[in-house]
């Protein structure tokens, strides 16, 4: 019954999806905001009503559908249901529209600044979009397919998947790709009615801001998930599945300082709009690639390679329509006010030129093994030592122009900055004396990443001296808490790049190993067992000066299905963290592997302060758009 | 020319998706091939597998006849569904090496106990070494290796019987 | 999409069993020389496990990427420098093996790219500066 109501409800999406599009295109009645909105809105309620019915069928573990039969267990935890309903392609992809049509409807419901006819294309171009996931759903993913009869038991009960970061990463990730759409939708709506101009910017600022705010936790929790999950301390290896979620996330902070520049000073108009088509042709793109199987990655979807080529078709009509659009009407978007190479637009160009070269970058790295054996017949990979020798220096490049650019004035700027600028520069010079003198070994990446991090501290604060602290706009403060985020980041990466220590060995109790200022003894081995594991667990105790620590890593056999996990254990001091892992006995011992990684916290700190200053941003925009509104109306 | 430049990102677009629907079509080859086909088998000397059965080493490959060379491993499950086809391989009249990667005499014995024994050596490679050394990425492979000790061809996974004609065509050119 | 990290991992759990052999002695110890030791991890860090979903053998649990540990230790504990090592393998495995791409023919565009494309958006971002400045 609830299967067949969110079937239904879901073919009734697509069928108002289609009417919003159609009256968007004038047909069966005139286009108007009036006529648009309650279909946007019904639009989502449907959606939103198709995505509780999945819900409910997982927390009931109705196993006569075919998806819950798969992916879910009546003895799995409620929470792990809950999120089990978009741990699999078909309810991933029912989560995706229902963003979208939301989205969709709070554009419909809020956007008055922009004029109507552009509003009402914007709907449409949403529409459009969502019709074609809508039959991707309805006609090649049904997630309420029925399975007859239905089996005694669900498969899905991997003890990997019943993670609470794992449950709540692709939400996160997903609000972010979605909600691109919307600028997506905004920039197609603005250039079909050649509205390309500030109040546009101001209508496609908060959707950018808050896609990106879930882009950048997202991939934050990702990174810190697979640290602790996979075992061995990295936190980001360039694989294809993460360079997918990084790639829009780059077009979309590019995209975020240019609609400030087309929102404040009008300029930078074909820029934004091609940023715009670029950031959600990069979901798509990512959505593609994890889906379809043409990459391998330790990260990938189970794969179906006919589901990648309907996502493949729809990547092709939509950015392909985006881009014709773009072309077509490039020379009709006005020029925007003029301004100096030295000023703050100018050097937001350069930001965004060189985010969008690292795009780039990642792009061709990512997909030229596929290319390269396609013309050559030869396999080759590209990895780390590619992507960070490359992209690494250019980021570098980025975090220098931090110091000076938010500084800059619009239009023109001939002041003397030296004196705003020479404290970050100083830190940075005495940053690399102290690392040249105290650690020469350093790679010349980290010794770098260290000094313009630091020197991002003291650089973020300079744009607030001066000025009466609390007239300043949030949006702001926004800028300085999130710019200092990118240099607590930076800290963290070279910190944990340069002086990571490691330990492998292995240990009889009673052993002690020393990694970095710490000595850790391997006080006992012990047996433990839990709800559905049994599991060896290392008693250690870390001690560095005074005090002691506890940590107890696990390997972990869960018995259905029979799966070998490891628990690591870490230990959080205040300037770093201690992990540790045990691996598999031996004849002499137990394999142990100790890892002692000075600040790296400090890596999803700064991602964390990165979302936190995108949200207050957000925050102050939406008040200042509330207060100005309700002023206009007084 | 700024004008053509409007178009550029529509045509990588098309380009994209065009290598891209290309490459879905015709899926590459996953397996990791050696690179070593055309070059002498690297020398090697091996223990025997099993106590009492003739160990293994390089020179034994390079008899003047084409031979096939098995890596296998008793944990290896294809290898079981591959060991009746290496039977019929061998009344054909192939000759047959094989090297045990990763296992224990005791197991080797009774695997070739439980799924029959074509092999006129085995070598024990206890670190895969050898299997390092010839290219090989995993178990089951098997290498045509001719009179004069060249590797002319190497099946990847478990050799079926849809396999054979193939083996036995590669075994013919290496004569 | 790091969830399907799981589920890949189900998946990738080899149709292969494990041999009941423990790891060779260099897989999961340390070389006694700290600068031997450097390379040797610098070196694994960049080279493709053979038997995984695309992770460097010095992350990896496989059996093979143990032993492909110990291959690197070893060789150099000996005295060999990790390019030689690196070289061997790609020998025998193309370069798909190292995660570091070679600079060849075949990759040439791999490597000229990130100065095409700067020199492309240099030559974007000059024309909409110049322009600005010409008004």
């Amino acid at each position: 019954m609830i299967a067949e109501l969110g079937l239904a409800a879901l073919w009734l999406a697509a069928m108002l999806a289609l009417l919003q599009l159609l009256l968007a295109l004038g047909i069966g009645g005139r286009p108007s905001a009036a006529g648009a909105r309650p279909l946007a809105l019904v639009q989502a309620a449907l959606t939103l009503l198709a995505f509780a019915a999945l819900i409910v069928l997982f927390l009931r573990t109705d196993l006569s559908v075919t998806l819950v039969a798969a992916n879910s267990h009546s003895a799995k935890p409620w929470l792990y249901k809950f999120a089990g309903a978009w741990g699999n392609h078909e309810g991933s992809m029912l989560l995706w529209v229902t963003v979208l049509a939301l989205s969709g409807a709070l554009l419909a419901l809020f956007e008055r600044r922009v004029a109507e006819k552009m509003l009402v294309a914007s709907l449409g171009a949403q529409a459009a979009l969502g019709l074609g996931f809508y039959a991707f759903l309805l006609l090649a993913s049904n997630p309420f397919a029925r399975l007859d009869p239905a089996p005694a038991e669900g498969r899905g009960l991997n003890p990997l998947l019943q993670d609470p970061g794992l449950a709540f990463h692709p939400p996160t990730l997903y609000l972010g790709y979605v909600g691109l759409s919307v600028a997506f939708s905004l920039a197609v709506g603005a250039m079909l009615t050649r509205q390309v101009d500030a109040p546009l910017a101001r209508a496609m600022r908060p959707w950018v801001l808050g896609s990106w705010i879930f882009l950048t936790l997202g991939i934050t929790a990702g990174s810190y998930w697979a640290y602790y999950e996979l075992g061995w301390g990295g936190w980001w290896f360039w694989d294809p599945v993460e360079n997918a979620s990084l790639m829009p996330w780059l077009a979309a902070t590019a995209l975020l300082h240019s609609v400030n520049v087309l929102a404040a000073r009008g300029g930078l108009r074909s820029w934004t709009m091609m940023l715009a088509v670029v950031a959600f042709s990069m979901s798509m793109v990512g959505t593609f690639l994890v889906r379809s199987g043409i990459l391998t990655s330790v990260h990938a979807f189970a794969v179906d390679p006919q589901r990648g080529t309907f996502i493949l078709v729809l990547l092709a009509l939509y950015v392909g329509a985006a881009l014709a659009l773009f072309a077509a009407r490039a020379a009709t978007i006005r020029e925007g006010a003029p301004f100096d190479p030295v000023s703050r637009e100018g050097a937001l160009v350069v930001n965004n030129l060189l985010l969008s070269v690292i795009l780039g970058i990642v792009f061709v790295g990512t997909l030229y093994p596929i290319v390269a054996e396609a013309l050559s017949g030869e396999k080759l990979s590209v990895g780390p030592p590619y992507f960070n020798a490359v992209a690494g220096p250019l980021a570098l490049l980025l975090a220098a122009l931090l110091v000076v650019g938010p500084l800059l004035r619009w239009r023109r700027d001939k002041r003397p900055l030296a004196k705003w600028v020479l404290p970050s520069v100083l830190t940075a010079a005495t940053v690399l004396v102290i690392t040249f003198v105290f650690v020469p070994g350093m790679g010349i990446l980290s010794r770098l990443g260290l000094a313009f991090g630091i020197a991002l501290v003291p650089a973020s604060i300079v744009p607030l001296l001066g000025r009466s602290l609390r007239r300043t706009p949030l949006a702001t403060w926004g800028m300085v808490i999130a710019h200092l985020g990118v240099g607590v980041a930076l800290i963290g990466m070279a910190s944990e790049s340069a002086f990571t220590r490691e330990k492998l060995a292995v240990a009889q109790p009673g052993d002690k190993l020393s990694v970095g200022p710490w000595l850790v003894e391997l006080a006992g081995i012990a047996p433990v067992a839990g709800p559905n594991w049994t599991a060896i667990e290392a008693h250690l105790r870390a001690s560095r000066g005074s005090g002691a620590e506890t940590l107890r890593p696990q390997a972990r056999v869960f018995t259905s299905p029979l799966t070998e996990t490891s628990e690591a254990a870490i230990h959080t001091a205040w300037n770093g963290q201690l992990y540790a892992v045990i691996g598999k006995q031996r004849d002499d011992g137990w394999q142990l592997r100790l890892w002692w990684k000075p600040f790296v916290t400090l890596i999803w700190l700064g991602g964390m302060l990165i979302a936190l200053g995108g949200l207050v941003a957000l925050v102050g925009r939406l008040w200042r758009e509330r207060r100005r509104g309700r002023e206009a109306e007084e | 020319m700024r004008r053509a430049l409007r178009f550029v990102p529509l045509a990588l677009l098309l380009a994209f998706v065009g290598f891209v629907a290309w490459r879905l079509a015709n899926p590459a080859d996953t397996a990791i091939r050696s690179r070593l086909e055309g070059k002498p088998v690297p020398a090697f000397t091996l223990p025997p597998a099993v106590p009492g059965r003739a160990a293994l080493s390089s020179a034994d490959l390079a008899t003047g006849q084409p031979r096939l060379l098995n890596i296998f491993a008793s944990w290896c499950v294809p290898c079981i569904a591959e060991a009746p086809v290496l039977g019929d391989l061998k009344r054909r009249g192939v000759a047959i090496d094989g090297i045990a990667i990763r296992d224990k005499p005791e197991d080797v014995a009774a695997f070739l106990a439980r799924n029959g024994d074509p092999y006129q050596r085995i070598g024990a490679d206890m670190q895969s070494s050898v299997q390092m050394a010839l290219g090989s990425a995993g178990v089951p492979e098997s290498f045509v290796i001719d009179g004069r000790g060249i590797i002319r061809y190497q099946h990847v996974g478990p050799i079926m019987p849809q396999d054979v004609s193939t083996v036995l065509a590669e075994l013919e050119k290496a004569k | 999409m790091k969830l399907l990290a799981a589920l890949s991992l189900l998946i990738a759990a080899p149709a292969l069993a494990d041999s009941s052999l423990p790891p060779a002695q260099w897989a999961d110890r340390q070389l006694p020389d700290a600068r031997q030791e450097a390379e040797a991890k610098a070196l694994m860090e960049q080279l493709r496990c053979l038997v995984c979903q695309g992770q460097s053998i010095a992350d990896s649990d496989a059996e093979l990427a143990g032993d492909m540990r110990h291959l690197v230790r070893s060789r150099i504990a000996a005295g060999e420098r990790p390019g030689e090592v690196r070289r061997w393998l790609v020998e025998r495995y193309g370069n798909w093996v190292s995660y570091q791409p070679p600079v060849e023919p075949v990759t040439w565009p791999l490597w000229l790219a990130p100065l095409v494309l700067l020199g492309l958006g240099a030559w974007l971002a000059r024309a909409r500066l110049k322009r600005r400045r010409q008004r």
